[in-house]
């Protein structure tokens, strides 16, 4: 296990989250969408979404294919403008927001068929993703001033600090576009925590992993969560992990919203179920 | 750690390595000029194939860095040339020195292209791929057709500039005092212009457009244009701005190609509009693709070597254009076979392991 000190900047542990085993989840909601919706021509691809992550929340959107779970991720952070309805970020309405404005607000992402900047290298991909939090003026970086060599620096040593989360800080100099499928779906989560979002969203992190790496993608979540003391919301197909790490789960069929609770209540809700298996037949 | 001091320390490498071969190659053109061993041929191409080489690195800067294919590089190059011609013709009273009356040329070239790449670059950059090679390469001649119209004469009241639409009119409408120049005549062009363009300037702008490019291709910003160009919605959903960032490395661009411009028109003593027509920047563009995209010391070698080569096949006279356009495309087969590569990466790789005591100089 690599050991953290994130003393450093903005990124302050909160050691009651990574001694106390239990899950204290913030009540005050760093996320509410409120009747969030979006037409596709005709087609409600998302109707009266409504959602409220807490803080320090673990949150999991599952469905079956197609019920527009990625459609809500790409609502939330603006790559489609919502035709109804409104999200709060941390209090603060994002409407009229675009893609890299909404990012500055707090919510990073990554994608479910991956988008890295495969010629770059992995620390690069890092770097990109620290543009806002190590920032200097153009006209420094051609001139090289001091600010340039301070901030170069700085963002040299957090690339590494963040890729030592997965243990990924041998892979620096690799071509992002080399690494192996896993890797790659790390890397991503590193370049969005490199943002220093207050939500992450996660769309399929286990994809294409096997059970190992899935339960230590499950153990590195909670560590993200506790160590950045930030939300976490993911689309996942894996139940296993999502019924075991998400505080909140809810669940979406035919863009519309059919139960939200704790894992327990979903499992063993009637609408869930019939979601996933079909009607029950009536003997 | 290690790993990553050591590729970071290649890239510093690779860049020392670039300025070390252009400050040479300036080295041996000045020796062979004092021994006069360059031939006439030759020595009249250098101040073209320093503006050649500043072309080649701006151009690069979008094709290669930001992965923007652009057609109209002329342009920018044409708006530089003429402003910086009428900014020298203007200053010879106020400022003698010839030196410094070019560096404000360039300065001016280099302003002017600059404001002229941001504005094309307004509507050009909400397009991308194919669609925006072709508006560019419309406002490529948009621009040359505008230089074209433009009739510009100095006197002691100041410049006097018209806007020759209907082809009708000409030098004399300009009204000028008699102690007046006409500097742009419409479609003749410039002409009478004070050669003030030399070889050491023209070598201390390669230096700089390449200290700019190279500086910032390795800042943030460029790591920020590289990720545009990379994958464009992963760069907005990190916080980029990627209007913003293809802009600036549009506009440094046009900046560069316009101070190149500048330091061209000074050298000659004439220069018509149609000099910067599309095969300008169509030969400009086979530069950059020829010494590999984001390559800027490939840009350099590619732009001197094929500036030379049609001067250097003059023996074949009539063949010319013809053995050249046979070289060009050698040159890109076999730069792009893998045989090829494999072959040149094995060497490369010996050459390293064998020569660390070479390295450690550079």
């Amino acid at each position: 296990m690599p050991k953290f000190e994130f003393e450093r900047g903005k990124m302050v542990p909160v050691p009651s989250h990574s001694i106390v085993p239990e899950r204290d989840v913030d009540s005050a909601p760093v996320l509410e969408a409120l009747h969030l919706g979006i037409d596709f021509g005709g087609l409600k691809a998302v109707d009266d979404f409504n959602l409220t992550i807490g803080k320090t929340e673990i949150a999991g959107l599952i469905g079956p294919n197609g019920a527009g779970k990625t459609t809500v991720f790409n609502l939330l952070t603006k790559v489609y403008a919502p035709t109804r309805g409104t999200i709060l970020l941390n209090g603060n309405d994002t409407s009229g927001k675009t893609v890299h404005q909404v990012n500055r607000m707090g919510i990073a992402r990554t994608f479910q068929n991956i988008r890295l900047f495969d010629t770059m290298t992995v620390e690069e991909n890092v770097k990109v993703g620290l543009h806002n939090t190590e920032a200097y003026p153009t006209l420094s970086g051609i001139l090289r001033t001091p600010a340039y060599w301070r901030r170069e620096r700085e963002a040299h040593e957090r690339a590494l600090e963040l890729l030592s989360i997965f243990g990924m800080q041998d892979l620096a100099g690799h071509r992002a576009g080399s690494l192996p499928y896993g890797a790659q779906r790390r890397l991503e989560i590193v370049r969005a925590l490199a943002t220093n979002p207050s939500l992450l969203l996660l769309d399929e992190p286990a994809a294409g992993m096997n059970p190992s790496e899935t339960v230590e993608l499950m153990e590195n979540i909670v560590k993200i969560r506790d160590t950045f003391n930030i939300a976490i919301m993911l689309i996942e197909h894996d139940m296993n992990l999502v019924m075991n790490i998400c505080e909140g789960i809810c669940v979406l069929n035919f863009g519309k919203v059919i139960a939200k609770g704790t894992a327990e209540e979903i499992q063993n809700n009637e609408a869930v179920i019939e979601a996933y298996l079909g009607k029950r037949k009536e003997a | 750690m290690s790993m990553m001091k050591c590729m970071q320390n290649t890239r510093a490498r690779r860049d020392l390595i670039t300025y070390a071969l252009v400050i040479a190659a300036f080295a041996v053109v000045c020796l062979l000029q004092a021994n006069r061993m360059i031939p006439r041929m030759i020595a009249g191409q250098l101040v073209p194939i320093c503006s050649y080489v500043v072309m080649a690195l701006s151009l690069n800067l979008v094709v290669g860095v930001a992965g923007d294919l652009s057609l109209g590089h002329a342009g920018f190059m044409s708006v530089g040339a003429y402003t910086g011609i009428v900014a020298a013709m203007s200053l010879t009273e106020v400022v003698p020195d010839d030196g410094l009356r070019l560096v404000i040329a360039v300065i001016v070239g280099a302003a002017s292209a600059a404001l002229a790449g941001f504005v094309i670059g307004i509507p050009v950059l909400r397009l991308s791929g194919d669609y925006l090679a072709i508006v560019t390469l419309a406002f490529g001649e948009i621009i040359k057709e505008i230089v074209t119209c433009l009739i510009v004469g100095v006197d002691e009241r100041g410049l006097h500039v018209l806007f020759n639409l209907t082809g009708s009119l000409s030098a004399g409408d300009l009204n000028l005092s008699e102690g007046g120049v006409a500097i742009i005549k419409g479609a003749q062009g410039a002409s009478g212009v004070e050669v003030i363009s030399t070889f050491v300037a023209g070598f201390l702008l390669v230096m700089v457009a390449l200290v700019v490019v190279l500086n910032l291709v390795r800042s943030r910003t460029g790591r920020a244009i590289m990720a545009v160009r990379d994958n464009r919605i992963a760069a907005e959903s990190v916080g980029i701005s990627t209007t913003k960032y293809r802009m600036i490395a549009f506009v440094v661009s046009a900046a560069l190609a316009g101070a190149a411009g500048a330091l061209f028109g000074n050298g000659f003593s004439q220069l018509s509009a149609t000099k910067f027509d599309f095969n300008t920047s169509i030969l400009i563009l086979v530069f950059v693709v020829l010494g590999g995209l984001g390559n800027m010391r490939g840009s350099i070698v590619a732009a001197v070597a094929l500036t030379i080569l049609p001067e250097a096949l003059r023996q074949f006279s009539d063949y010319r254009m013809l053995v050249y356009a046979v070289v060009l495309i050698l040159v890109m087969i076999v730069s792009n076979n893998d045989t090829v590569k494999g072959a040149v990466g094995r060497l490369k790789a010996r050459f390293v392991s064998h020569g660390k005591e070479v390295g450690t100089d550079a």
